[in-house]
Formats: C-alpha cells, structure tokens, sequence
C-alpha cells in the first residue's frame, strides 16, 4: 500500500469527489437529524433548535418505551425462530453432498432478491381472511363437515369461520422471520460448513449421541457464527418498517414506524430524532458484538 | 413372477443405501422434512404471488384458468407507467454516478494508506449497516433543512448516498487481488499514469464495476423505504405504487406489476452473480 502523500494528484482525484458525497449527503443528513434530537417542539410542531433533552426524555415516556421494549421483543422472537429454522437448514446444507450444495444455497438466497415489499404483500395474500392459509382450513373444513353429515350429525362443527391472522403481531413475527431468514442462513452455514467434521465423528466414535455431539460439539464450534447470524438478523428485524406497516395493526407497531409517524402526522421531529438515534446505538452495540464476536474466533468476519 | 426374482437382488443394495453414515444428515427423514418445510414456507408466498397473476378471477384465490390480462392492464395503467418511467430514470442516474464514485473510493482505499483510515473504513460502511429508516428520515431532514423540493432529484442522490459504498466494497475487494507489478511495469515500458490506469488497472477492474454496478442498480430498483421519504408527487417509482395499489388493495393487477419486477431485478442480480464467477474462475484460472 501506497502512502497518500507519495501521490497526493491521484489520491486526491480519487478520494475527495466520493468523500464529499459521504460527507455532504450522508454524515451532514444524520448530523442534523442528532442535533434535531437535542430540539424542541413548538407549539405548532416545528422545529426548534435548542439544546434541551425533551426528545430523548419523551422516549422514555411508557407508551413509548413500551413501544421499543416491544419492538425489541418482537424482533427477538424473530430472531429465536430464525435461528430454529435456520439452523436445520444450515446443517443440512453444510453437510450435504458437495454437487447440492450450491443449489441449496442459491434456493436460500433466490426469495432474498426478489424486493422486500413485494414479499411482504405475498404474504397478505397468504394471511387474509379470504386467503390461501384460510381457504385450505376452510376447504379441510368442508371435508370434515362431508364426513361428519355422512356419519349422521351435519352441523356438528359449526360454520367456518376464517381465522384472523393478518394484522396482528403473530403476522407482523412471521413477515419478519420470512424477510429475514436468509441472514441467519448465509453465516450459519459459512461456520458449519468450514467446521472441522473429524471433531463431530470423534466425539461420536467416543460414544456421544447425536444430540449430546450437537449441543457439546457442534454448537460451542459454531458460535462465533451463530452470534454473528443472530446479531445481524436482530438488527435488520428490530429495524423493520414495511413488515409491522402491513402486517402488522395498530397494536404492533414497532420503533421504524413511531419514527415515521413523528416525522408525518405527529410532527414530533426531536421525538422522531432522538429514536431514530436509540435505534442506531442499538445497532452500533450490536455490530460492536458481532465484532466481538469475531475476534474471538480469529477474524472471521461476514 | 419376473418381477419377485427382479427385486430380489436389489434388496441387498436398498439395505446398504439406507444404512445412513453418521454425519449424512441431508438423509436423516426429519431433517429432510425441516428443510423441505423451509423452503415451501420461503418459496409458497412468491410463487403463489406469480402464479395468481394470471389467473382469470378477480378473486384471486381459486383458479379460473390463465390470461395475460393483468399485464395487459398493468402494461396500460398510465400511472404504472409513469413510475416505471421515474424508476428507470432514477435507477439508470444512481447507478452510473454510484458506480463511478464506488469504483473511485473502492480503489482510493485499497491503494493507499492514509491517517485516520480505520475510521474511514467505518464511516462508508455506514450506509450499509444503519437501518433504513434512520437514513430514510435524515435525507428527509436534510432536504427539509436546505429548502430543496422532493422530487427526482432528491431521490436520486439519497439512492447514490447508500449504494456506492456497496460498489466500493466489491471494487475494493475485486482489486486486492491485482498485482502491483504489472503497474510498475507499464510505467517503465514508458505509459503514463492515466494510459497505465486504462489500458493495465482499468480492465482488471472491469468485473467488479459491472458487478456492483449490476448491485447498485438492483438496490434504486427495490428501494422502497428511502424512496417513500425523499420523493415527491411527481416522482413516485415502481415499488411506492406498488405499495399505494397494496394498501388499496389486493388485485390481480398488482400481482402482475409485482412479477414484472420480481423477473427484472433476478435478471440483474444472477447477471451480477454470472459476471462475478467468470472473473473468479479466470482469476483462478490465471494462477
């Protein structure tokens, strides 16, 4: 590597037009949403630049904090059956014979690329009321319904009634799970699949089942990765928008759309900044984790 | 009779291949069956979302037969066409100036050392890991603060601001792979820097541009979120109708519009992904 002052004509030509657009229309931009943060509301919901604490104060007001402490809770639900999933279908990848490898993997990532919105709305389709979820049930209903008038009791079950399952935070967990899963997926595997196998066949040589080999071999080997899987899967899903937006009702709403609604209809800029920046440092205390996390395995990094 | 002494022999076989050796997972039924329930649950929402896009109901749920229809109809809704036409416009802008400043910064920071660049290194990784909302409102201050309209424009350079740092990272680590040498060499054989620069640095680069730049234009392509802050009236895209005709709601119609920008960013990224292993391959392949 090159010193910059050995070549400061062509560093320059090359470092300083992609370091004013960093600089001017991505650090400015959140530079002004932290000093929004510290502002105050006026009456009329405008903005005041002052230095006040209102806004983080306002966040931690119990309707909102019960919003964030739901949020974090909802993503971590996400997250715990990501993992319980993800991790069959990692292991199984990993251990698959080598000419399926590949396409198990480009099946995982394939849905990932297709975009967020658009399999987020897959699923209204799936979950409402006149839905395929609620179609099948009624369809193995009307069987049911056959059998029980051919045995001599019609109307033993009641009409169907479809269930609710959209808009609801049960919806709002499986969007998340769904979006997300590949995250969990992609360094699961990477772990698993560089594993040492001659450990896993010593313990089982040695006598250890296959459960007991699983949770005192393979999943102590595993764990930077599935920290790191875990990690970056709660971030994307403690980040969510569109999912609680359209899966989700009035009761699960999560952190992104309280920000979303101080900047619309509540007007609330410092309040809306001042959560936007929780949400950072939550992210930056993840990722430093995830760091962490890595180090410890040696510089395995994702 | 000629079946029972035909099965005979292969019974033996069958044995052998179902004595499962103990790390054959991938054979084990109930791990078979987790796997197979992973990828009806991630595949079943899309397919069905396509495979409903032509079927002849308004009621979307049972199959009517096959048309063409909705994408008639959505090929001619002069509203889908108009934030097609933005989409476009946008993601062709984003893609060229991120592509560009991508590839610049991409190649800054992996040739030169310069004070402070691990706190560089973590500012462009920035735009890539902070939440979508959290840059989604800013921009939406930031225009706000300096009295700019929201429109095309705005959108356009919120997109560039998170997808270069994407190019310079495939860039960067497309050319950590080049061997100095060659440069060198081309200089003492008498070439300037800038015929050095294309005719020996610049095709080697060539994959990891057309690679991120395939990525950044797939990124303008789905953005949703970032885009529903920065635009304007006039200057709705693709998926922010879509999300609009979504919350009106679910028709065929928008199933069709759905599938035609699911098939458009696939081409893009398997491209992306084709383009990528070619190069690997050959780099492989070169030593």
């Amino acid at each position: 590597m090159e010193d910059w002052r050995k070549n400061k004509r062509v560093f320059g030509i090359l470092f300083l037009p992609p370091t004013f657009w960093l600089v001017f229309f991505f650090t400015f931009p959140l530079a002004i949403i932290w000093v929004y943060s510290f502002g105050h509301r006026g009456p009329l919901g405008q903005m005041e630049v002052t230095l006040s604490f209102e806004g983080y104060v306002q966040a931690m007001d119990w309707t909102i904090l019960y919003i964030i402490v739901k949020s974090i809770w909802i993503a971590a639900i996400a997250t715990a059956i990501c993992l319980l999933l993800g991790f069959p279908l990692a292991m199984g990848i990993a251990f698959a014979p080598a000419r399926y490898k590949n396409v198990l993997l480009l099946l995982v990532i394939l849905p990932f690329w297709t975009n967020l919105l658009i399999r987020t709305y897959a699923w209204i389709a799936v979950l409402r009321t006149n839905g395929y979820v609620n179609g099948f049930l009624g369809w193995v209903y009307g069987l049911l319904d056959g059998f029980f008038g051919f045995l001599g009791a019609p109307d033993a079950l009641g009409g169907f009634e479809p269930l609710q399952l959209l808009y609801n935070r049960r919806a709002v967990i499986v969007g998340i799970v769904y979006v997300n899963l590949p995250f969990l997926v992609l360094p699961l595997y990477a772990t698993l699949e560089k594993l040492d196998k001659s450990f896993l066949e010593a313990s089982l040589d040695l006598g250890a089942g296959q459960w007991r080999t699983l949770f005192s071999v393979t999943v102590p080997l595993a764990w930077p990765g599935i920290v790191t899987g875990l990690l970056l899967t709660f971030i994307l899903a403690l980040g969510s928008y569109l999912t609680p937006d359209l899966l989700g009702g009035p009761d699960s709403i999560m952190i992104a759309n309280l920000i979303q609604q101080q900047f619309g209809p509540a007007r609330n800029w410092p309040l809306g900044s001042a959560l936007s920046f929780i949400l950072m440092y939550v992210t930056f205390l993840c990722l430093w984790l995830k760091a962490m996390a890595a180090q410890r395995e040696g510089g395995v990094s994702y | 009779m000629t079946t029972a002494t035909l099965r005979a022999p292969a019974t033996p076989r069958r044995r052998s291949r179902s004595t499962i050796a103990p790390l054959e997972f991938t054979r084990k039924r109930w791990l078979q069956a987790i796997i197979a329930f992973n990828f009806v649950f991630l595949y079943f929402p899309i397919v069905a979302l396509i495979a409903f896009s032509f079927n002849d109901s308004k009621r979307n749920i049972t199959w009517q037969g096959f048309t063409f229809k909705y994408y008639d109809k959505a090929f001619h809704n002069p509203a889908l066409h108009d934030a097609a036409l933005n989409t476009l416009i946008i993601a062709v802008v984003s893609t060229v100036v991120s592509t560009i400043l991508g590839a610049m910064i991409g190649l800054a920071l992996q040739r030169f050392k310069f004070p402070m660049k691990g706190l560089y290194d973590g500012l462009i990784y920035l735009p890539i890991v902070i939440p979508e909302i959290c840059l989604a409102i800013a921009m939406l201050a930031f225009f706000n603060a300096i009295h700019m309209d929201l429109g095309l424009a705005s959108v356009i350079i919120s997109h560039i601001a998170f997808s270069f740092p994407f190019v310079a990272v495939i860039v960067r680590s497309r050319m950590s792979g080049f061997d100095m040498s060659l440069e060198e060499a081309s200089r003492d054989l008498g070439a300037n820097d800038w015929q050095t620069f294309w005719n020996v640095t610049f095709p080697y680069m060539v994959p990891g541009v057309v690679a991120g730049s395939l990525l950044a234009m797939t990124l303008s392509l789905d953005d949703f979120v970032i885009t529903f802050f920065t635009s304007g009236p006039g200057s709705t895209t693709f998926p922010v109708k879509i999300y609009s005709m979504v919350r009106f709601s679910v028709t065929p119609e928008v199933n069709a519009a759905s599938s035609v920008l699911i098939a458009l960013t696939l081409t893009l990224t398997i491209g992306a992904m084709l383009i990528q292993s070619r190069s690997t391959k050959k780099m492989n392949a070169n030593g």
